[in-house]
Order: structure tokens, then C-alpha cells, then sequence
């Protein structure tokens, strides 16, 4: 399953949420003020690199740069993507769950 | 015309995800026009809507982050970000945008408008206020 989150860790348990139900070959994707998570230096970073341990993640180029979070910024193993990889990743995985 | 009031505009929402950060800045610019005594203070996620580097230009959204720079203009040059909420996301004053404002009283000029703030003080200054909008 892929897994979207569309709300910062900082102002949401979306994501917190989201890492429960986390299943082994699961995939999560970071999009509009999710990408805040993907942010290395917060308090929010111990959790992103937990989730990365066991699951692969990905950030939305777009929603990154729109916010200025340039990838000297990102947390080391998040994957970023663009509008298309977002596509593929929503393909190759059978179901798509968005947290919001 | 009444006696000029404190009027403190509370940012706690990002810039793109909702449109909280952009309607706020509207009712800053337009209130600013009423020649009242207009602060801002930047909480939460609500300080990403100062951070450097922002653009839009692969998202099909307007990128609003210049029109922060308009505030000084505005006579908006009190803008608190508490110190807490850099501390948790792993940001400094750094990272933020440097807001100016040219200052009158001074030969015009050009001071930062950007105080950071612990939360106990930021709420002295909340205390201190006659009204206050939150966004």
C-alpha cells in the first residue's frame, strides 16, 4: 500500500497515525505541508527516520521547492519525487491510502 | 476616527496547504491601512510562511512569500517568532526570510523587523495587546 500524508507533523498526528498502520512493503509519500516531515533537524526527524527504517519514503519535488525546502534540508534516505513518480508509485502499489 | 489600538495578528497554519497564511496577510495589509499599531507573531507551522527560498514555479500556485517584504512599507515591522517553535523544527533566524523595515525616526534606516521571542515573553506581548486575529 502506498500511503500520502498531507499534513505537517507539527501541526497533525497524520502522520503518527499513518506509521501504525505501516505493513511490511508499504511505501509513504510526503505531499503539500507533509514535506515538512521530511525536514532533518526537528523533533519530528526520530519518527521520519523510524518509518524510513522499515519503509521506503518519498517527498513531492513540487511541494518541497514551492515551500523552499532545498535537499541540503531533507533527512538522509527520503526519496524525492516529481509529479510523474507520484503517478508510478500509485501504480505500482495496489492501494492507495491518504491521510489527511 | 477612535484612539489608535494594538492589534496583533496570530500566523499558526504553513503557507501552501491551506489558505489561512495568505488570507491573514491580506487582512494585515488592508488593517495596516487603518494607521493602527500592528504586530505579528509567527507560531507553530505558522513560522514556515517566512522561510527562505520559497517558489512556486513547478506547482501552479502563487508564491505569496515576497509580499512579506511589502510589510515594512506597511509600517508592520514588529514580527515575533517564538523561539520554541524554530527550536522544534531545527531552524534558526537563519533560515528565515530577512524582513527590513526602514525606520523614520532613525535616518530611515534599514532595521530587521524579525524578534524572536520565548513563548513566555510572545504571551507578555499577547497580554499587552487590545485585539488579536488568529489565522
Amino acid at each position: 500500500m502506498l500511503h500520502t500524508v498531507n499534513k505537517s507533523p507539527y501541526s497533525s498526528d497524520s502522520l503518527k497515525v499513518c506509521q501504525g498502520y505501516m505493513q511490511s512493503g508499504d511505501a509513504v509519500l510526503l505531499i503539500e505541508d507533509g514535506v515538512y516531515g521530511a525536514m532533518a533537524g526537528g523533533s519530528s526527524e526520530a519518527m521520519v527516520k523510524e518509518i524510513a527504517a522499515n519503509a521506503k519514503v518519498y517527498a513531492l519535488a513540487p511541494d518541497l521547492k514551492a515551500r523552499g525546502i532545498v535537499s541540503e534540508k531533507l533527512i538522509d534516505g527520503i526519496e524525492v519525487v516529481g509529479f510523474d513518480g507520484f503517478v508510478s508509485l500509485a501504480a505500482e502499489h495496489d492501494k492507495v491510502q491518504n491521510w489527511l | 476616527m477612535s484612539a489608535t489600538k494594538k492589534m496583533m495578528y496570530i500566523n499558526r497554519n504553513a503557507p501552501y496547504g491551506t489558505v489561512y497564511a495568505l488570507e491573514g496577510l491580506e487582512v494585515v495589509l488592508i488593517g495596516a491601512a487603518f494607521e493602527q499599531d500592528v504586530s505579528m507573531a509567527f507560531i507553530g507551522d505558522g513560522i514556515y510562511q517566512i522561510l527562505k527560498g520559497q517558489d512556486t514555479s513547478d506547482s501552479d500556485m502563487k508564491n505569496f512569500s515576497p509580499t512579506y517584504n511589502a510589510l515594512g512599507d506597511y509600517e508592520v515591522t514588529k514580527l515575533y517568532v517564538e523561539q520554541e517553535s524554530l527550536d522544534e523544527r531545527g531552524l534558526s533566524v537563519d533560515d528565515l526570510m530577512p524582513l527590513v523595515y526602514e525606520d523614520e525616526d532613525d535616518d530611515w534606516a534599514e532595521k530587521p523587523s524579525i524578534i524572536v521571542l520565548s513563548r513566555a515573553d510572545l504571551a507578555v506581548e499577547m497580554a499587552g495587546q487590545d485585539v488579536l486575529f488568529n489565522f
